[in-house]
């Protein structure tokens, strides 16, 4: 359980500011969801977090600065799931997610006997025993995204970064990979920040969302005050009709114009 | 649960006895084949003869010991430790470099080291007549660490450590410009190509115990930093940004592999010359057999790398005896045509 909070994060890249004076606080357990048009800045803030960007302002998790700490120890705080993984071919399913262990082994060690046991704990409880043996390259992009979760949740790290997680995924592995991630928070308190572009999941699954646009918060709170058609309207430049289901669930649907 | 079953099974069940049996079989055919010398099956029990505390009947006389230990043993030691640092080394500039295709010589270790011989050959021919040690593969091993120093630093200053792009276009560029000076020293000095050429091509042929004694020290250094970032490999192999979201330095894992391979590579392209294509062939060829986890590949292309090349050096001594058919070109003969069926099985899968 850890809660994670941004003060006056910028994120730079040239002249191009990418993240603009960024603060927030996510409570533990809390799932944030990042919403906005492409370039926005949402894929920056998850890189400033765990440091592949560089950026400025502050990083805290639970009362102390990630800048602080340690590589690997920031490693096993915070897992990040990118949008665009580089899954070797010919690397098996238990090999990628024995990876995750990174933050625990020495330089010059190699993986417990624990570390093991938990992969192998990992892969059971997620259904992926099947592909421990198997090469990535022979399986289904499906498939392939449970892994890279399976390998986020085997550091155990307390906060998951999600970019883009299901953009190259068909509606049933979408939805199979989020409930995943739902039921991972549920079982383990984690804390979720995600970047996604489907409105209507985003809204489905994130308890808040916060809409970039160029690099700037321009609305946040409840899926319900920032999915709104005149603000869709004027930040993403799109005619959407924001229906409201009798379970509280928002759904975002495209209009188009009638020809002539 | 048995949590062993898992990855590493292969390997320990079957590969690292059997390249070690690979290793102990090249180096008794290595010991055995060749002109002059006792009958064949002779030399085994000569071999243990020899080990400390064992004494048996070899039947094999002084001067006969002396072909097998002072002629044909170094040539075998130093083939395996020049095979064993070139396999190593282009596995592990394949790791660093996320690129299947490059060997240890991409950063222009051994065109520096060609253009280093090719100078003192050419422009000094008199140096070290009187010298305690020869000077040309002194000088080779400098002109090799120089080069990958020059392109490290060009390509390192463009692109920044997070992409190797850059430094794979500059080692290009940098090999280009070594061997155009190279070809412009030879025209001028065209009386020494013969000379230039066979230093080249690889002189495992004229071994002996000191150049063993030389090299030995780079390459076991390099051989244990490397095997000890073989986890790091693996890690590398999903890309710097996702690596470093692991924990790992990245660029500093990059620069101690590149480093330790290149010292190794440079102190065996100095006293063998350049033996193309073994650091291409011999991880692939682990690959294959052994899956592509660096934890396997690290520490059995040391030991496959030693048997090829102590192979590959007794076609050369047979075929055209009783001249000497250089290594470089029995390898080449083996790995250009394995490289392209790589490329096309590599492009068949993909």
């Amino acid at each position: 359980m850890s809660s994670i909070e941004f003060r006056d994060l910028n994120v730079q890249f040239g002249k191009r500011t990418a993240v603009h004076s960024f603060s927030d606080t996510v409570r533990s357990g809390e799932w944030l969801g990042l919403i906005g048009p492409n370039g926005a800045g949402k894929s920056s803030i998850l890189k400033a977090i765990v440091g592949v960007v560089p950026s400025k302002g502050e990083v805290i998790v639970d009362g102390s600065s990630m800048a602080l700490r340690s590589r690997s120890r920031r490693a096993a705080i915070v897992a990040y799931v990118p949008q665009d993984p580089l899954m070797p071919s010919d690397m098996t399913g238990f090999e990628y997610t024995l990876l995750g262990r990174a933050p625990y082994v020495g330089y010059f060690g190699s993986e417990s006997r624990h570390d093991r046991a938990m992969v192998s704990d990992v892969l059971d409880r997620l259904e992926l025993s099947a592909f421990a043996d198997r090469r990535l390259g022979q399986l289904s992009g499906g498939e392939r995204q449970r892994l890279v979760i399976a390998r986020a949740l085997a550091t155990e790290a307390p906060i998951l970064l999600l970019d883009e997680p299901t953009s190259a995924l068909d509606i049933g592995h979408q939805q199979q990979a989020l409930e995943l991630v739902a039921r991972l928070r549920n079982d383990h308190g984690l804390t979720v920040i995600s970047a996604m572009h489907d409105l209507t999941l985003a809204g489905l699954y994130s308890d808040r969302l916060a809409l970039l646009h160029e690099g700037s918060v321009v609305a946040s709170g409840d899926p319900e005050r920032v999915l709104r058609p005149e603000t869709l309207a004027e930040f993403y430049g799109v005619r959407v009709t924001v229906h409201r289901e009798p379970d509280g669930t928002i759904v975002v649907i495209p209009r188009r114009d009638a020809l002539n | 649960m048995n949590v062993e079953q898992h990855g590493d099974r292969r390997f320990r069940v079957a590969w690292m006895p059997g390249a070690l049996i690979a290793v102990v079989l090249a180096v008794l055919l290595g010991a055995m084949i060749g002109p002059a010398g006792p009958v064949w099956w002779r030399v085994p029990l000569a071999l243990i003869d020899h080990l400390p505390l064992i004494d048996i009947d070899s039947g094999v006389s002084e001067r006969e010991w002396a072909i097998i230990w002072d002629i044909r043993m170094p040539r075998v030691v130093l083939a395996g430790l020049v095979g064993a640092m070139l396999s190593v080394g282009g596995a592990s500039y394949q790791g660093v470099f996320r690129n299947p295709l490059v060997d240890p010589y991409l950063l222009g270790a051994a065109a520096g080291a060609g253009l280093g011989a090719t100078l003192m050959i050419a422009i000094w021919p008199d140096a070290g007549s009187n010298w305690p040690i020869d000077p040309v593969p002194a000088v080779a091993f400098v002109f090799a660490l120089g080069s990958v120093a020059i392109t490290y630093l060009v390509g390192a200053s463009f692109g920044g450590m997070r992409t190797t792009a850059t430094l794979v276009l500059a080692g290009v560029a940098m090999v280009s410009l070594l061997t155009a000076i190279q070809t412009f020293v030879l025209q001028r000095n065209s009386e020494v190509v013969r000379e230039v050429y066979a230093w080249i091509l690889g002189r495992v042929s004229t071994a002996q115990w000191s150049d063993v004694r030389l090299v030995l020290p780079y390459v076991v250094v390099s051989c244990v930093v490397l095997f000890f970032h073989r986890r790091h490999l693996d890690l590398l192999r999903v890309g710097d940004d996702e690596a470093v979201t692991l924990g790992v330095p990245v660029t500093r894992v990059r620069l101690i592999v590149v480093i330790f391979a290149t010292l190794g590579t440079a102190a065996v392209v100095a006293v063998s010359g350049l033996i193309g294509f073994v650091g291409l062939v011999v991880p692939h060829m682990v690959r294959l057999i052994a899956g592509a986890s660096y934890r396997r590949v690290v520490p059995l292309t040391v030991a496959f790398g030693a048997a090829f090349l102590i192979l590959a050096d007794i076609p050369g001594r047979m075929l055209t005896a009783p001249a000497e058919l250089p290594i470089g070109v029995v390898t080449a003969f083996v790995g250009a045509p394995f490289f392209i069926v790589l490329l096309r099985t590599r492009e068949i899968s993909r």
